[in-house]
């Protein structure tokens, strides 16, 4: 019962903002109709808006391309990520000699780096994968160093005295370890790559989510913004929900988050 | 159970003992903050012997079972493992950690069966090995759960597996039931001596805990307060087997046993706790 109440309340939300958003935008109660729609359109405007980009198929391309930058940022940027930081771990000589310069190219606002991507990668997907690229790197990169560093000595001294050999603890406890903590920021990573994709799109090309948005702002139409706005959000929590039933196959082993045990 | 890990045994080494720790000295740091921790211990565990050490905390117990492991190595004196100088991990022995030493990512049945895997046996036999073998210590209905969702003395029966399974020649434990509460602990016992009364290892077990050093040992060994602890009383334990922890605490022989051990602890453990004191103030 207590799950259905919160689900009604929640709707009950989600239809009173709607609700002023109609009213503000077609009753004269806070001066003009005319100049409340320019700013904020409607939200009928904007539900037809959204049924038309499906209905002629123009979104899924847009939608296609987003995605697939995405992916490729998070696997690319995941799998440099992986490698550096067992690297890094393993080796504490060579951690110790680029930290600073791992410190500094992670300081770096990633903004600033999409002009040169652009140049470097031109107007396509690639120039967007890279942006997407800076930001998962990092985040899997100290995770993964981290998950290296605090593998539990007794665990590791123990695997030792089973007659494990480096490859064997390697496979049965770094790399679980690793992996553990990477998978444990898997949402912020994932929400990263769509990010740089996002913004990269943003700032120059000719398809994708970024893009569309991008194009109805130049032409001052708020109806595509919303709608792009709306579309964009839609495909974050989808995204976001893929990531949980993954998380939640891959991460059975650990305890229910802190409060138990 | 056959051995996996058993290396060739000639015939000097037959007749040497399990375990022999010879004038060994361990230190720890360096300098100003060098640190004794054991001094000049002399120890020797025959094949099929069951020796515990008892001594007040920190006075560096756990530091014999490591070098005899082979994860320390000492700054003086000389470790043997069957007549041979340890050198490396020592592959004959298993150990049994105080701490949880099981991988969280693996279930039971996979902690259990990788012991195998990783001496190259395949994964189907070590998987039916490491089920009978968890059948025994009683986690039949448990074998695919994870550490996380084992109570602490299950854990210990897990661990207690994963280190018998490669069926070592020697058993080092480093009190590896003080986490537990003092029924499990008994039980644990019990299970212990049941397991090892089938084919008498060699057994080093480290406790705090002079009961349960008595209950379980043939020797119980005592050392002194640390730093540079050293053996200070060697008792023999002479209670008939197979024991019951819980019935044999109740015999006179027991007692008689307790107050002479407690005797040579006692000034140890006053010791430690005087210079605790003495270091709080």
């Amino acid at each position: 019962m207590k799950r259905l109440q919160l689900t009604l309340l929640q709707i009950g939300v989600g239809i009173a903002l709607l609700g002023i958003w109609h009213i503000v935008t077609n009753y004269p109660l806070l001066g003009d109709v005319k100049t409340a729609r320019f700013f904020f359109s409607t939200p009928l405007d904007v539900t037809e808006r959204i049924w038309k980009l499906f209905v002629s198929g123009s979104i899924w391309k847009h939608l296609w391309i987003t995605l697939s930058e995405t992916m490729l940022a998070f696997v690319i940027g995941s799998g440099a990520g992986i490698v550096i930081g067992f690297w890094f771990a393993r080796q504490p000589l060579v951690a110790a000699v680029f930290d600073p310069y791992v410190k500094m190219a992670n300081a770096l606002p990633r903004v600033v780096l999409a002009p040169i991507f652009m140049l470097w990668f031109g107007l396509g997907i690639w120039s967007k994968v890279a942006l997407g690229f800076t930001l998962v790197f990092f985040i899997v990169f100290f995770n993964v160093y981290q998950g290296v560093k605090e593998v539990s000595p007794v665990v590791l001294a123990n695997a030792r005295m089973l007659g494990m050999n480096e490859r064997q603890l390697l496979r049965h406890v770094y790399w679980p370890s690793a992996l553990s903590w990477m998978f444990s920021s898997l949402h912020t990573s994932v929400g990263f790559a769509l990010v740089g994709a996002v913004v990269g799109e943003y700032l120059g090309s000719a398809a994708g989510l970024g893009y569309l948005i991008h194009e109805a702002e130049g032409t001052f139409d708020v109806t595509g913004v919303f709608a792009g706005m709306v579309i964009l959000s839609a495909f974050v929590i989808l995204i976001d929900y893929c990531v949980t039933l993954v998380e939640g196959r891959l991460l059975s082993w650990r305890p229910p988050a802190a409060g138990h045990s | 159970m056959t051995a996996l890990t058993a290396a060739p045994v000639d015939a000097s080494a037959a007749h040497a003992p399990a375990v022999a720790l010879h004038e060994v000295s361990v230190r720890f740091g360096q300098g100003a903050d060098l640190f004794e921790a054991v001094s000049r211990v002399d120890l020797c565990v025959a094949a099929g012997e069951f020796v515990a050490i008892v001594g007040p905390t920190g006075c560096g117990k756990s530091t014999l079972l490591n070098v005899a492991a082979g994860l320390l190595t000492p700054a003086l004196g000389r470790a043997e493992i069957h007549g041979r100088p340890v050198a490396g991990i020592t592959r004959e022995a298993g150990y049994l950690f105080q701490q949880d030493a099981l991988m969280p990512w693996k279930t039971a049945l996979a902690n259990v069966a990788v012991a195998l895997e990783v001496a190259g046996i395949a994964q189907t036999e070590a998987q039916q090995r490491a089920q009978a073998l968890l059948t025994r210590v009683g986690l039949a209905r448990f074998l695919h759960r994870y550490p996380h969702q084992l109570s602490g003395g299950q854990r210990k029966r897990v661990a207690l597996a994963q280190m018998l399974i490669r069926d070592p020649a020697i058993l080092l434990m480093d009190e590896p039931f003080g986490p537990l509460d003092a029924q499990t602990r008994g039980l644990m016992g019990d299970l212990l001596l049941q397991l090892w009364q089938a084919d008498r290892k060699a057994v080093l077990f480290v406790t705090h805990d002079l009961d349960e050093a008595i209950s379980l040992a043939d020797r119980v060994v005592v050392m002194s307060a640390g730093p540079s602890s050293r053996i200070v009383a060697d008792h023999q334990i002479d209670l008939p087997r197979p024991r019951a922890i819980n019935e044999v605490r109740h015999e006179p022989r027991f007692h008689a046993l307790q107050r002479a051990i407690w005797d040579d602890l006692r000034d140890e453990v006053m010791k430690t706790y005087g210079a605790e004191m003495g270091g709080a103030a």
